[in-house]
């Protein structure tokens, strides 16, 4: 797509030059020669190439928040998405964090290996080869080698821990899921950074995956694999026939329905928790209300809310492991004090990358909330 | 398909030990297989397991990395650094299917250039014998 077409695509050409996108872009707040305005309107007066080589293109956490407040219903996501696509065609891309081993992780998943990626099921956990439901881990089982004790960024985090969390929560449902080692990275980083080609590659290998399951729904922890196989996988692959449902979404029903059951808090002192909403989850799926569902069922915790929330929510500070630069840690930090504004014990994640970014931030650092996945808490809690 | 398969290989040589030793074999006129591609990196601490998993990305069948000998290393810790990333990375290439077999670390002083030949003949032989990366898929 050229960038006529891309104008053109993301109604971009409803651009009233009103400026709410850069006044509410986190990047736009710390860092102001950074603009999405500016951006729009150089695809406007037909200055597309100077986009596509311009590394302030990679610089957008694609956070949605432009997108959702546009008063003209811009589509800036897309906008950023194609545009993207386009630079990596000419070879530009964004700066790799972390060496770009996720990246090279996930194109490795793109060829077709026999990987071994089912080592962190514990025995305490039922699943299943085929069957009705599947479960989508994700990455989780690479953050673990990269993020956890002895990788090669060690935050000391245990991301398997949310899939084994997710798993027993699955079962206490009396829901046994399949978990494929043949699964693969949903392929939302290559997308959004602009490998059309890789992510079509992994998204073939994982719907023929699924497929092979049986499994006619498709449950996701992690948010971002959530949009991605909902949204992306039957816009750029076709309608499959699966339903996609996010772990909260289930669970709130489970809860509605009696279900879920939490044990009885025996200390009147209840436990304040605040919770950040991934991008993700909120802005691009709207799934606001079902995580706050689920804790406030919850006995002896109390949700303290931070300033800004739900759609307002402000992003972890990095997307796509690209451009993770000083703006994200000055996000990020920021992200950590309005949590400790609230005077919350325990800031609540509802996404592993948020988890992995904003215990980055905190590490070395002197604030003291604690970071904790809501799906450990859920665990901790169930009766 | 053995027989005819030429495998890939990406050597890391560091720049006080290996890298010399490698030229050691060289000059030496040792002969070793012709199929590692030598990259040289001032230590081989420097090694970040994102450059073993960008080589198999590219197309290499087998990563040799080499180093100085335990307390020879010409910044002190570098190699013992190097052996601790390499237990993830190896760790992380099983996962990934590629395989731990496919990645190996020795200790070649600048003096061992017939250790380096060795060492080089043997991994070579070993990723033949293992096949192609892909060799291993599941179609």
């Amino acid at each position: 797509m050229n960038s006529e077409a891309i104008v053109k695509e993301t109604r971009a050409y409803h651009c009233l030059e009103c400026g709410v996108c850069t006044s509410s872009c986190p990047v736009a707040r710390v860092r102001p020669s950074f603009s999405p305005r500016l951006l729009v309107e150089k695809a406007l007066f037909g200055f597309g190439d100077e986009i596509v080589r311009d590394r302030d293109l990679w610089s957008c956490l694609v956070c949605g928040r432009c997108t959702s407040r546009c008063p003209s219903n811009v589509d800036y996501l897309n906008f950023i998405k194609e545009m993207r696509i386009e630079a990596s065609k000419l070879g530009e891309k964004g700066l790799f964090s972390h060496d770009g081993i996720l990246n090279t992780i996930m194109e490795l998943q793109s060829l077709s290996l026999r990987q071994k990626r089912t080592s962190w099921i514990t025995d305490d956990l039922e699943v299943a080869d085929e069957g009705e439901c599947f479960y989508f881990v994700g990455c989780l089982p690479y953050f673990d080698l990269v993020f956890g004790e002895g990788g090669y960024c060690d935050v000391g985090l245990k991301p398997t821990e949310r899939a084994r969390n997710t798993v027993r929560i699955l079962n206490k449902m009396g829901i046994k899921p399949v978990v494929s080692n043949d699964e693969r990275c949903c392929g939302h980083d290559l997308l959004w950074n602009g490998d059309l080609e890789g992510f079509r590659r992994l998204a073939e290998l994982n719907l023929k995956t699924i497929e092979k399951s049986g499994a006619k729904k498709v449950i996701c922890l992690c948010p971002e694999g959530y949009v991605t196989l909902k949204r992306d996988y039957p816009s750029y692959l076709g309608e499959q026939d699966i339903e996609v449902v996010q772990l909260y979404q289930l669970l709130a029903d489970k809860l509605k329905e009696g279900k879920l059951n939490f044990v009885e808090n025996g200390s009147d002192n209840p436990v304040k928790v605040t919770f950040h909403d991934p991008c993700s989850l909120g802005r691009i799926a709207e799934i606001y209300e079902e995580p706050r569902e689920i804790l406030s069922g919850i006995p002896g915790i109390e949700l303290v809310e931070m300033e800004r929330n739900r759609a307002d929510a402000l992003c972890c500070g990095t997307s796509g492991w690209v451009n993770c630069s000083s703006c994200s840690k000055q996000i990020q930090t920021e992200r950590l004090k309005e949590a400790e504004a609230t005077g919350a014990d325990i800031l609540l994640v509802a996404c592993p990358k948020c988890g992995i970014h904003l215990s980055c931030a905190k590490y070395n650092s002197d604030i003291k909330i604690e970071i904790k996945d809501i799906t450990d808490l859920i665990v901790e809690k169930m009766a | 398909m053995s027989e005819e398969f030429e495998p890939n290989i990406v050597g890391f040589a560091c720049n006080w030990c290996s890298y010399a030793g490698a030229d050691l074999a060289g000059t030496s006129r040792m002969k070793y297989p012709p199929n590692i591609r030598i990259i040289r990196v001032m230590c081989s601490g420097r090694v970040s397991p994102s450059f073993v998993l960008k080589a198999f990305q590219m197309g290499a069948d087998g990563v040799l990395i080499t180093g100085c000998h335990p307390g020879d290393c010409h910044y002190i810790a570098g190699n013992l650094k190097c052996e601790k990333t390499m237990e993830t990375t190896r760790k992380l290439i099983d996962v990934l299917g590629i395989g731990e077999e496919r990645l190996r670390l020795e200790w070649v002083s600048a003096s061992e250039g017939s250790k380096f030949a060795d060492v080089v003949t043997d991994f070579t032989n070993h990723i033949r014998g293992l096949g192609p990366i892909l060799g291993k898929s599941q179609g």
